[in-house]
């Protein structure tokens, strides 16, 4: 019988899941919510629980590339976010409202 | 032990702050829970040994982008939007995909067989000054050329940011 490891350390399984859940909350705020601002909120929720499975699989493999991926993925959502907000910023000059419901001139 | 006492603790809030975020009615309400789950994240990987990750979180993403959000939204007058409701026609369709992306994502994961590895994760690396020294080297070595075009990427999203934001006479 193999000795029983000590709980000294939180298994990745539980990363994995936190990880998970969050996801599913980011893509439900995406596709519940009515203000542009919270949809972009959410989208920034998707991407922490993307980073963290990327640390998550790097410190399970004591490498250090992980850490690199999720450098980039904040480099890209920074750059995101400035465009973004500039989007949002626009939008609500010409519209005077961030409802998605009535932002709808691609609607055939 | 500690460390799973940390976990729940983070854990905890970063996802009360996530649920926060997507049902709170004020745009800022939502901001500033956004800001509570990016630190959960950011204690999270302080507990996997990313100190620079960690470093990196509070400055760029809480200190920089979180300002930017919260810089909008005061902008932008959301008074009327905070009285009207808050989901938008497609709420069912949305709930639907959402628990379908969520059962997808654990049935993934226990078909990938990470939902029954032992519970114990195997013991961490060499407790040291930190693994930032080995972080620059992979970054100014083998991803040279990534990091260059992320500069590049910054650069454009400035331009187009500013030239977004410049009043079209």
């Amino acid at each position: 019988m193999p000795p029983i490891p000590l709980p000294t350390a939180v298994p990745l399984t539980y990363y994995l899941i936190l990880s998970a859940i969050l996801f599913a909350l980011g893509v439900a705020g995406f596709l519940f919510r009515k203000s542009l601002i919270t949809v972009f909120m959410s989208i920034e929720l998707m991407l922490n629980a993307v980073n963290l499975t990327f640390v998550t699989f790097s410190y399970q493999h004591k490498q250090v590339d992980g850490h690199l991926f999720t450098f980039f993925v904040m480099v890209v959502a920074a750059a995101e976010a400035a465009v973004g907000l500039a989007i949002i910023l626009t939008v609500f000059k010409n519209r005077g409202t961030l409802a998605v419901d009535e932002i709808d001139s691609l609607k055939l | 032990m500690l460390d799973t006492i940390f976990f729940y603790v983070f854990a905890l809030l970063t996802i009360g702050g996530a649920i926060a975020t997507i049902t709170r009615r004020s745009a800022m309400h939502s901001a500033l829970s956004l800001i509570v789950s990016l630190l959960g994240v950011a204690g999270l990987y302080l507990l996997q040994k990313a100190e620079f990750l960690f470093a990196v979180q509070i400055v760029l993403y809480i200190g920089g982008i979180m300002v930017l959000f919260l810089f909008v939204i005061m902008l932008v007058n959301l008074d009327q939007a905070a009285k009207e409701r808050q989901f938008n026609r497609q709420w069912l369709l949305g709930l639907v995909a959402s628990v379908l992306v969520g059962a997808q994502m654990v049935w993934m994961l226990n078909s990938a067989g990470v939902l029954s590895l032992p519970a114990a994760v195997p013991a961490p690396a060499a407790t040291g000054p930190g693994n930032i020294e080995a972080l620059a080297d992979l970054l100014f070595r083998e991803y040279l050329l990534p990091f260059e075009v992320a500069s590049l990427l910054l650069l454009v999203a400035i331009v187009g940011s500013v030239m977004m934001a410049k009043k079209t006479s």
